[in-house]
């Protein structure tokens, strides 16, 4: 170690200004800082610096992606090879959670690596061309936003979507506004907002949740095997809402609410849904991964636990409001489901604590994630065409996140001159 | 005296003179009506969809900023300050009555597809703001020269967002296809994005943002 940190220090003065590869600055930075503490030290007054700079935060958060990461890809494999077995006898007994892990995990594996290769590649070269353009390091925002876009993504979506969308992402979402640090939008959400919109094909409806569901379409003339469905959980509960409702393939037109829950509490009881078997985008499923890597970051420091306590707490406040209205099916579903679906997890422990988009005041934290979490539940239920609320209330509060600010701090000098004047 | 000197001079002044050149050039690049002013930008999120609406669209436009600015500069003297706006708003109303009924009889597709949008040309901000800005202090060639180049430059913001936008939207520009049928077959898909008014705005942004990395002049301070 010792021998290898002398190596690259004694490269210094060549990337340094009047070196010989000035140009290189940036990488050569950036690839130094990687392996050790920066040698920057504070010149004036008496500041205590601490060796944990955006980068180590930065890995942490990577440190945390690791579990909802291993999970996505077993998940990918399993749903892939449970849509198999309904068309292909040698997959028979391959609807069952366990059964054929290995074969699981390579095929998820050769479905999640690319992903999270091309949105690396493609974020890093796009931070790259704008270190060299702006002169400065390479910056750390993108190691997390690289691992967050594949694990919100459905795992058949086509790379150069997630290239282009990661660009645009990158681009739009945080270059313009200055780079790491003063993007308003959380990036990897804009990313998949992007794509969401822009090829809604590829990224909604009951044809993508599951790898491979269009080779078994084309295998067996055109629709799903009986029995089988492509659908997630949010999308048979967006259908509970119109005139044909669907429960995990089953047509259940006509059915009354307390039976088509009864059925859609069957097909996805709560601790599978918890444990995060289920189909969905690859990282998502899990809300018990999300939970192991929360209690990553709330014990390293990184993530802020009134976000996600209260972003749980507003899902969950909403719910139960959705359920003392009761007008349809999907309102009436027992709040703390909605909790355990989808990307609700993922979303309160990854997404809305992103330090640089979300509130900064320490009240703002908790309006910021109660409503958050709140205006989830409220687009899952009172929206079906967006089956999936999370990630638009994210980035909704996002947007909010400064104004939140602004009033927690004019509340407090309020309060603090009426202070000053009683006294 | 000087008011002499000047009746002297004004005839002597070219017809493309540098001052009246710069009325027609100021507003393609550093005062454009769109990416500086920020004016305009309904009809430049609401019809950039097709390249042919927004090319239809610019023509109105230029057709009533050049002849609007005409009549209102040789009104000028004669308008009551007071009443001003109601004799501004007739004049552009009378003109998209004419552009809006051309338009029905010669390319009636194109009408259908601009439907009210032709008749809120009324309302551009642009077409307001020269009147008032311009026509009513100049006299006719100026206003028409100004006139002209504020719709140019409008235009030709118009056609480029629409331009991106036909492109990587539906995958056709003007109407015809840009990609071989070879390219979806590789699995290329139209980005329904580009299809939604936010994709325009980003677009003008993106403009916004080359024309001022290039002119940091144009950068305002804060």
């Amino acid at each position: 170690m010792k021998a290898l940190e002398k190596i690259i220090h004694n490269l210094d003065p060549k990337f340094e200004k009047g070196g010989k590869w000035e140009k290189m600055y940036p990488l050569y930075e950036t690839l130094s800082t990687f392996l050790f503490t920066p040698k920057h030290v504070t010149k004036k007054g008496a500041h205590i610096r601490d060796g944990v700079d955006l980068k180590r935060t930065m890995f942490m958060v990577i440190l945390a992606l690791i579990p909802c990461l291993l999970f996505g890809i077993y998940n990918t494999g399993h749903w892939h090879y449970e849509l198999q077995s309904y068309i292909n006898p040698e997959f028979a007994g391959y609807n069952e959670y366990l059964v054929g892990f290995g074969d699981k995990v390579l095929y998820g594996l050769l479905q999640v690596l690319p992903l999270v290769i091309v949105s690396y590649a493609a974020g890093l070269a796009v931070e790259f061309v704008f270190a060299m353009i702006n002169g400065h390091g390479l910056h750390e925002g993108f190691l997390v936003s690289g691992m967050l876009i594949p694990l919100t993504m459905p795992a058949d979506v086509p790379l150069w979507m997630v290239a282009v969308a990661t660009i645009f992402a990158v681009v739009i979402g945080k270059e313009v506004f200055g780079g790491t640090g003063m993007n308003i939008l959380n990036v990897a959400l804009t990313a998949r907002a992007f794509l969401f919109f822009a090829y809604p094909t590829k990224m909604s409806g009951d044809k993508v949740w599951k790898s491979g569901t269009d080779g078994v379409i084309a295998a067996n003339d055109g629709v799903l095997p009986d029995g089988a469905s492509g659908a997630t959980a949010l999308g048979d509960l967006a259908s509970f809402v119109g005139d044909a409702p669907v429960v995990a393939g089953e047509n259940l037109a006509g059915a009354g609410s307390a039976e088509l829950l009864a059925k859609f509490q069957g097909a996805y009881d709560p601790l599978h849904a918890f444990i995060g078997m289920v189909p969905g985008s690859v990282g998502e499923t899990s809300a018990l991964a999300a939970l192991i890597g929360g209690a990553i970051l709330l014990f390293t420091g990184v993530a802020s636990w009134r976000i996600i306590l209260s972003f749980f707490a507003g899902g969950l406040a909403f719910g139960l409001m959705m359920n003392g209205i009761g007008v349809n099916p999907y309102m009436e579903l027992p709040a703390y489901y909605h909790l355990i679906i989808g990307g609700f997890a993922f979303g309160a422990v990854y997404m809305a604590t992103d330090p640089v988009t979300a509130s900064q005041t320490s009240y703002g934290k908790l309006w910021y994630g109660f409503f958050g979490g709140g205006l989830a539940v409220l687009i899952r239920v009172l929206n079906p065409a967006y089956p999936e609320g999370v990630m638009l209330a994210i980035l909704f509060m996002n947007v909010m996140a400064p104004l939140i600010d602004h009033y927690v701090v004019q509340a407090n000098i309020k309060r603090r001159q009426k202070r000053f004047k009683t006294a | 005296m000087s008011e002499n000197n000047e009746k002297t001079k004004a005839p002597a002044e070219p017809l493309f003179s540098k001052k009246n050149k710069r009325l027609l050039t100021d507003p393609l690049s550093d005062n454009n009506p769109i990416t500086i002013q920020v004016l305009g930008i309904c009809s430049a999120l609401a019809i950039t969809v097709q390249v042919e609406q927004a090319f239809w669209m610019s023509i109105s436009v230029i057709f009533v900023m050049v002849f609007g600015n005409l009549i209102i500069s040789l009104l000028r003297n004669l308008i009551p300050s007071r009443v001003r706006i109601i004799v501004q708003l007739v004049v552009v109303a009378s003109l998209v009555i004419i552009v809006n009924e051309s338009l029905q009889a010669f390319v009636p597709d194109v009408s259908e597809k601009l439907s009210v949008f032709v008749g809120l040309i009324i309302t551009n901000c642009i077409i307001m703001g020269r009147f008032e800005a311009f026509a009513m202090g100049n006299t006719a060639w100026p206003s028409m020269l100004d006139g002209f180049g504020n719709a140019i430059g409008y235009a030709w913001v118009l056609v480029a967002v629409s331009v991106v936008r036909e492109i990587f939207g539906s995958g056709k520009l003007f109407g015809f296809d840009v990609f071989p049928e070879g390219f979806y077959e590789l699995g290329y898909m139209d980005n329904n994005m580009m299809i939604l008014p936010p994709m325009a705005l980003i677009v003008v942004g993106v403009i916004i943002w080359i024309q001022r990395s290039k002119n940091p002049s144009l950068v305002e301070e804060h």
